[in-house]
């Protein structure tokens, strides 16, 4: 489903090498966990898989469904299917969130050749997907994440991924900042959308989010490069002695 | 040493000489009793002899009148003009068409008048004035102001449904006044809109004088929609009684030449002004927002709050003077001007001004100049909106920030409209 090979990218703006050589391969219904200790990349390959354009690819190509996406813009890999869920979701004073669901949704149908949502059918999965997320109704008469709290923001990005339907979910440190139910209602949220068809990447720092959502691999990244790969046993096992074992073997 | 004398009189300009001759051609025709005229007479006179400003008068230093005002449409008669929609369901329209009122409305209580039949009993004179030796829209409007309309709203009045004072017109000139008192304790809406109906030029000259008494609760908003040609020259005088509540907003959404001035006179204790800005620009247009406003007694608050959006070659200027007396004690003035440069090509000035006389104030001033937020648009574009929407979505959002503080659906919808449609047609 997803294929990166040889992967090598850059900070745009000052040439700082980031990537360096990255393999991955992820397949349908696969849940793929990344971690690795601060700096190795693992935000930076968030970025580059949803399309941001601060990050220059220099080598290697990302293939999603058998196609390269390097070219495609950010919307252009959404409406494909591919979802991030930010570590740090912005603010933006102005936009409605329920316009901007509404908006995203019909975009997304829009650039797949499907009819927009009505709004009764529109109103009728917010609502469901938000009592799923114990989210209150009065967040969502709010502006985009404005005044949301941190574990609020992490909600409303499940809610965002719950009905936008992706293929391919990129959890970007969901766990950061989240007391431990917030987390049991986010992994749920989650859980709920795992199939066989969906491919999830968790990308976290700490073993705690994956004792709720399971993966069936493990990578760890270092230096742009993952150094190791295996099965949840591995989250396990850095949890208990750290990476630098992993990094020691690898070098 | 390069000492510049005072100069004779410059000769005339284009446009000046042809003011002054349309000027000879209406004499006569133009409404009014001999006060009046003389009124007239002499305010043209100063216009003649000081000619139209330009950046060597500081008021005026970022927009250069005589430079700009390349030339004066010819007066047309006859043109057809007719009264839109209001921009608010269920107001109450007073049209000024093609410069000529149309007072037959009526609301419980509100006193209308014709401002031409206020010109011709001479009522009218005290206030054709010019407000300092630099007030070209003073001297030009007094001069040559046909009508309008003059709005009496009683003590403790509550005009339930909001009137709007619609100003249509096509190509020519179009001077109009609009005096409205509001009774102490009154409270009221009014939309001040001015329009074009073509593309051809228009001069319009237009002053509204306010003056709200003790306790008055009012919300003012100005829409402007002229044509792409037009030339809007345009002034509010306000007045504010103590425990006054002016909530005034200021839509720029068309003109080719645009000044609107706010000359605004705190003057009771416990007055409340909110002042709220939306620019858009675009073209190869000029509009200059000018607000002088004074605190003169204590106690005393004002937020000003402009946020401008800059597309194509359109140029902006805001400048922003608040002045506090010196026993104006505890004044509370917070001033920002905000401007999203979607065009390299474009450009704002800011210039605010703070004189303060007084030692127990707080007084401050803000202004940013900047693109569209890429964390925003990266955001919104990773959902799969295309990044010509995304970047609507934002500019909208830049804009409606404002327009949201209004809080009355009624009022916000139709404006979050108008603005809507403004940027499909820009963006």
């Amino acid at each position: 489903m997803l294929e990166i090979k040889n992967l090598h990218a850059r900070i745009a703006e000052d040439g700082t090498e980031i990537i360096r050589g990255l393999n991955l391969t992820v397949k349908p219904g696969e849940i793929a966990a990344i971690m690795g200790p601060n700096g190795s990349g693992k935000s930076t390959l968030s970025y580059i898989l949803s399309g941001r354009e601060d990050y220059e690819v220099t080598e290697g190509d990302i293939t999603y469904n058998g196609e390269s996406i390097l070219e495609l813009d950010p919307a252009e890999r959404a409406s494909k299917g591919i979802f991030l869920a930010f570590q740090y979701p912005v603010e933006i004073p102005g936009v409605a969130t329920m316009q901007f669901l509404k908006v995203a949704m019909n975009e997304q149908r829009k650039a797949r050749g499907e009819d927009e949502l009505t709004t009764p059918d529109f109103m009728r999965r917010v609502k469901e997907a938000a009592e799923q997320l114990k989210i209150d109704p009065a967040m969502l008469r709010r502006p985009l994440n404005v005044g949301f709290s941190g574990g609020e923001k992490k909600r409303a990005e499940i809610l965002q991924m719950a009905l936008l339907e992706p293929t391919l979910c990129i959890l970007d440190e969901t766990d950061s900042g989240l007391d431990i139910d917030a987390l049991k209602i986010v992994a749920d949220g989650v859980n709920a959308l795992r199939s066989p068809d969906r491919a999830v990447i968790v990308i976290t720092h700490y073993q705690r989010l994956l004792d709720y959502i399971v993966p069936d691999t493990v990578h760890v990244l270092y230096k742009g490069q993952i150094i190791r790969s295996g099965d949840k046993e591995l989250a396990q096992e850095l949890e208990a002695n750290g990476y630098a074992d992993v990094i020691e073997t690898a070098a | 040493m390069n000492i510049q004398a005072n100069q004779p009189a410059a000769k005339l300009t284009v446009a000046e000489t042809a003011l002054v001759e349309a000027f000879s051609a209406q004499i006569g025709d133009l409404p009014g009793n001999g006060a009046v005229a003389g009124t007239r007479d002499r305010l043209l006179d100063d216009l003649k002899t000081a000619g139209l400003p330009t950046r060597r008068i500081e008021s005026w230093h970022y927009t250069d009148l005589k430079n700009l005002l390349r030339s004066v449409p010819e007066q047309v008669a006859g043109t057809k003009v007719s009264s839109i929609a209001p921009l608010v369901k269920g107001s109450t329209v007073l049209p000024v068409l093609q410069g000529a009122a149309h007072a037959d409305a009526e609301i419980d209580g509100v006193t209308i008048t014709a401002f031409r039949d206020q010109l011709s009993d001479g009522s009218a004179v005290a206030g054709l004035t010019a407000l300092d030796k630099d007030d070209a829209i003073g001297r030009l409007n007094g001069s040559f102001v046909r009508d309008g309309l003059a709005l009496i709203i009683p003590a403790n009045a509550e005009i339930e449904d909001v009137i709007e004072l619609q100003a249509s017109h096509g190509e020519g000139q179009i001077h109009t006044r609009f005096p409205v008192s509001f009774g102490a304790g009154s409270k009221a809406t009014i939309v001040e809109r001015h329009r074009s109906e073509t593309d051809a030029a228009a001069l319009v000259s237009s002053i509204s004088d306010l003056t709200l008494e003790d306790g008055a609760e009012i919300t003012w908003i100005i829409l402007q929609q002229q044509g792409a040609a037009d030339t809007h020259l345009a002034q509010i005088r306000v007045k504010l009684g103590a425990e006054a509540k002016l909530r005034l907003y200021v839509v720029n959404a068309g003109g080719k030449l645009v000044r609107q001035e706010l000359r605004i006179e705190v003057q009771g204790e416990g007055a409340e002004l909110t002042l709220r800005g939306v620019n858009l620009l675009g073209g190869d247009t000029h509009t200059d927002v000018t607000l002088v406003l004074g605190h003169n007694v204590p106690h005393t608050n004002s937020t000003e709050t402009f946020r401008n959006v800059v597309f194509d070659k359109a140029s902006g200027v805001f400048q922003g003077m608040i002045r506090v007396a010196p026993d104006a004690q505890k004044t509370d003035a917070k001033m920002a001007c905000n401007t999203l440069l979607m065009s390299d090509d474009g450009d704002f000035s800011v210039k605010p001004e703070l004189e303060i006389f007084a030692d127990d104030v707080i007084c401050g001033h803000g202004a940013t100049v900047a693109d569209i937020d890429r964390n925003h648009l990266f955001y919104l574009m990773a959902r799969g909106v295309p990044e010509n929407k995304a970047r609507a979505m934002l500019v909208n959002a830049f804009v409606a920030e404002i327009v949201e503080e209004l809080e009355e659906d009624k009022l916000v919808e139709p404006l979050e409209e108008i603005i809507s449609a403004w940027l499909d047609k820009h963006a």
